[in-house]
């Protein structure tokens, strides 16, 4: 297992602390910066270079009971091809579903660079113990994901058993070895920015590559003050260790303009080095065709019926 | 660690995303080639003659030619004002006044585009400010005043107030159309008639504002505004008026006072400041970044309340520190036109030059200088978003007010020391808590000597709260039912100096 690293005083956690505080977060002013940031105004070729960025950083997702191998199929096949029509338009980073249907997508995707991501570890909620949701990292791992999205103990966390949730997120990683591990937060659940903050240096000190917003299954998921918060997380990781860990903002980035929003918002954040597919996605089901439709207006100067994108 | 970012195959992140231009069009601007004075609701030719041009701070280039007005100019105007006092405005129903201030408020909302790209155009500060807060504020004071209007009875009890006459109101270049809502709706709401200059340097929203007077058909004489530099304003503070309102330095100001002792004419000034933004070692560090930035960078430092002193708890120094550095390499300085531009242009040379001479003087007096790596244009007048660390008390740089975006760094170890330097200034306007302990606010607003203070967050105003100053930063309140007093007189406390 790697070092954890970076973890704050206050913890009850076996650990020497190396981030001097975890630090609040001001409600009113961080909503207000994320509203200023939301104003840029973002146009022509600087427009261009964000949408296909968002498509590169694209986590195609289907996490429904009622998912098939055809639908998977479907899915995968437009996560490779995402427009037909433009063979310019890049394949999106990665296809994330259920462990069922690992294997279909696996296949379908075949060795065109788009990975495979599974949840497990009881998602979305997570209520399970923690030796069933090891047991499920692995065998997701085996099934042939290349990441997997775990969801913290939410239950947990907000009874205060803070080392609970972070030896769970510890022995998850210890699982799945060197496959991609990212961690689902689930902040529609933890009431306040503060909450965020710390689950965000919980997470990255037990070992997350990644940290996630949601499961998507909450209405309240991925707004932008969220997204602020947790990227200035992993800020303050990387300012005081070097470590850079990734961000996934998912569930309700549902249009371009938001997609847009949200990188200037990593932009100004953590800086160009952020703006790749190793170190952000955006985790979404509809996001793609309305970026596919702008990438389309961007370079024919109109906008097409949305009949011409394909439902998959 | 390492075999954690050992992912295999990186994509490599791109090296740079420059945010395409996204200038405002000015085209919903029309300007005038010459303007004239606004007296009694008409423009008229200067009795002086004289002209002198108004540009564009950004780019130099002149926009219009402004009158000069001379004294002859200024009496007219004070006599029209009178005019209006007399014919109908003090004697009108007070839900009349109220109606036309609403008219005026609905006004500059509907043209707050058009407003904003002026305000840009002529003052070099950032659409996204003009756009976003001087012209909702300005409007939102005209319908805090309105509201006023009809119920003075209510706001002052058992006191029976009077409007005093004719108010000559002398405002200053950094929120021309803001400062001019703040001295006009107050007035007006107690039912006075007002004669008002606005700044050398941006008169064009205050002459555009003429045209918003007239499309709410507010009756001659009621506002008058005169054009002109300094000459202008003595001559009005000499004029046949019953009250002076003044914001602007403190030098000015000093002059007004003595100019008007022993006449009988009300006075409020507002000057300047050297506020003293007080963080400490609890803050949500990150938010208290953006109010650093926001209190010394918003409108290039030209606020009289802009936090110019940051006073940081030691024992959170160096993080905060290379924070704000870092959150510096990130403002966007240039074109204020431009939709995503933080930090516009310098309003004026003379601006500039003082600036210059100040930051050179800190240089000199061994403070060190952080400007982050930043393209400026070649034409107009720019200055670098600076700060400077290691500053003693005793440095130019922290006892004079700079009024550009230049910040003084200095540190404290106890609140008790805080509260300490905080004061330590021959100003008091205004000041900032940084602090998650709410009770910890409370004891230091008892302590500052200032008159506004604001706890986790910083240059934020709205038409009901009072703003004003201790000490050489003025006297006088404007906004809230505390702006109201210094525009009426009381039954038997009738209009006296001070």
């Amino acid at each position: 297992m790697a070092q954890a690293p970076a973890l704050p005083t206050g913890f009850e956690l076996p650990l020497e602390p190396r981030l001097p505080r975890i630090g609040s977060v001001d409600q009113v002013a961080v909503e207000a910066r994320a509203t200023d940031l939301s104003r840029r105004s973002i146009k022509r070729e600087s427009k261009v270079f964000a949408l296909d960025l968002a498509v590169r950083m694209m986590d195609l997702t289907t996490l429904e009971g009622d998912d098939t191998p055809g639908k998977v199929a479907a899915l995968a096949s437009k996560a490779v091809r995402p427009d037909p029509a433009d063979a310019s338009v890049p394949s999106v980073a990665a296809v994330c579903v259920y462990p069922n249907l690992v294997q279909t997508a696996r296949e379908r995707v075949g060795d065109s660079g788009v990975k495979v991501a599974s949840v497990a570890t009881a998602f979305p909620s997570g209520q399970s113990p923690t030796d069933l949701k090891v047991a499920e990292a692995r065998r997701v791992v085996e099934l042939g994901a290349d990441e997997v999205d775990m969801v913290i103990d939410r239950g947990s966390f907000l009874a205060g058993r803070y080392a609970k949730v972070y030896d769970e997120i510890v022995q998850v990683k210890e699982a799945v070895g060197d496959t991609h591990l990212k961690v689902i937060l689930e902040v529609g659940e933890l009431g306040t920015y503060d909450n965020v903050r710390r689950a965000s240096l919980l997470a990255i000190a037990a070992g997350a590559d990644f940290i996630k917003t949601s499961t998507g299954k909450l209405s309240s998921s991925a707004t932008l003050p969220v997204t602020l918060v947790m990227l200035e997380a992993i800020r303050d990781v990387f300012e005081e260790t070097g470590r850079r860990v990734g961000m996934k903002p998912a569930g309700g980035i549902r249009n371009a303009k938001q997609a847009v929003q949200t990188l200037v918002v990593v932009h100004e954040t953590l800086g160009v080095e952020w703006l790749t597919p190793d170190l952000f996605r955006f985790g979404a089901s509809s996001l793609l065709n309305d970026v596919l439709m702008q990438i389309r207006k961007e370079k024919t100067g109109r906008y097409q019926s949305p009949d011409y994108f394909t439902i998959d | 660690m390492a075999e954690l970012e050992q992912r295999g195959d990186l994509t490599p992140a791109p090296s740079a995303w420059e945010y395409a231009e996204a200038p405002e069009s000015r085209d919903i601007v029309k300007l005038e080639e010459r303007y004239g004075l606004f007296v009694g609701g008409e423009f008229v030719e200067p009795a002086s003659g004289e002209y002198y041009e108004t540009i564009d701070p950004a780019s130099e280039e002149p926009l219009a030619e402004i009158p000069q007005a001379g004294p002859e100019d200024v009496a007219l105007a004070v006599e029209a004002a009178r005019d209006g006092f007399a014919n109908g405005w003090s004697a009108a129903a007070p839900a009349e006044r109220a109606k036309y201030l609403y008219r005026i408020a609905r006004i500059l909302q509907e043209r707050s585009r058009e407003f904003a790209v002026l305000e840009s155009l002529n003052g070099g500060k950032p659409i996204r400010e003009s756009r976003d807060v001087d012209l909702p504020l300005a409007a939102a004071h005209f319908f805090y005043y309105a509201g006023w209007a009809d119920k003075l009875e209510y706001a002052f009890p058992h006191r029976r107030p009077k409007p005093l006459g004719v108010a000559g109101q002398i405002i200053p270049w950094n929120f021309p159309l803001l400062m001019l809502a703040w001295k006009i709706a107050p007035a007006l709401a107690a039912g006075n008639t007002v004669v008002l200059k606005p700044a050398e340097t941006t008169p064009l929203s205050a002459l555009l504002f003429c045209d918003v007077l007239r499309q709410a058909e507010l009756p001659p004489g009621v506002v008058n505004i005169v054009t002109g530099d300094g000459r202008t304003g003595a001559a009005l503070v000499k004029g046949d008026v019953d009250k002076i309102a003044f914001t602007g330095s403190t030098e000015v100001g000093k002059a007004i006072q003595r100019e008007l002792a022993g006449t009988g004419k009300k006075l409020t000034l507002e000057l300047g400041g050297k506020a003293a933004n007080i963080i400490f070692d609890d803050c949500a560090l990150d938010q208290a970044v953006e109010g650093i930035v926001n209190g010394i960078y918003f409108n290039q430092g030209h606020v009289c309340c802009a936090g110019s002193r940051l006073l940081v708890q030691e024992s959170i120094y160096e993080p905060l520190i290379e924070k704000l550095k870092r959150r510096l390499t990130t403002l966007r300085v240039g074109d204020p036109l431009d939709k995503n531009t933080d930090v516009g242009a310098i309003n004026s040379r003379q601006q500039l030059e003082k600036i210059e001479e100040l930051v050179a003087a800190g240089k000199e007096e061994g403070a060190e200088i952080y400007q982050p790596p930043c393209r400026l244009p070649e034409k107009g007048y720019w200055f670098v978003p600076t700060v400077f660390t290691n500053v003693a008390q005793s440095y130019r740089i922290a006892q004079e007010e700079i009024f550009g975006p230049v910040l003084s760094v200095l540190t404290f170890r106890t609140p008790d020391e805080a509260v300490e330097k905080a004061n330590n200034t021959p100003y008091g306007l205004s000041a900032g808590v940084w602090t998650e302990k709410g009770s910890r606010i409370l004891w230091m607003a008892e302590r500052l000597e200032a008159g506004v203070i604001w706890a986790n967050t910083y240059n934020r105003f709205d038409p009901a709260s009072p703003f004003g100053g201790y000490k050489e930063s003025g006297f006088g309140r404007e906004g809230g039912r505390h702006g109201l007093e210094p525009y009426l007189a009381f039954d038997g406390v009738e209009a006296s100096g001070g």
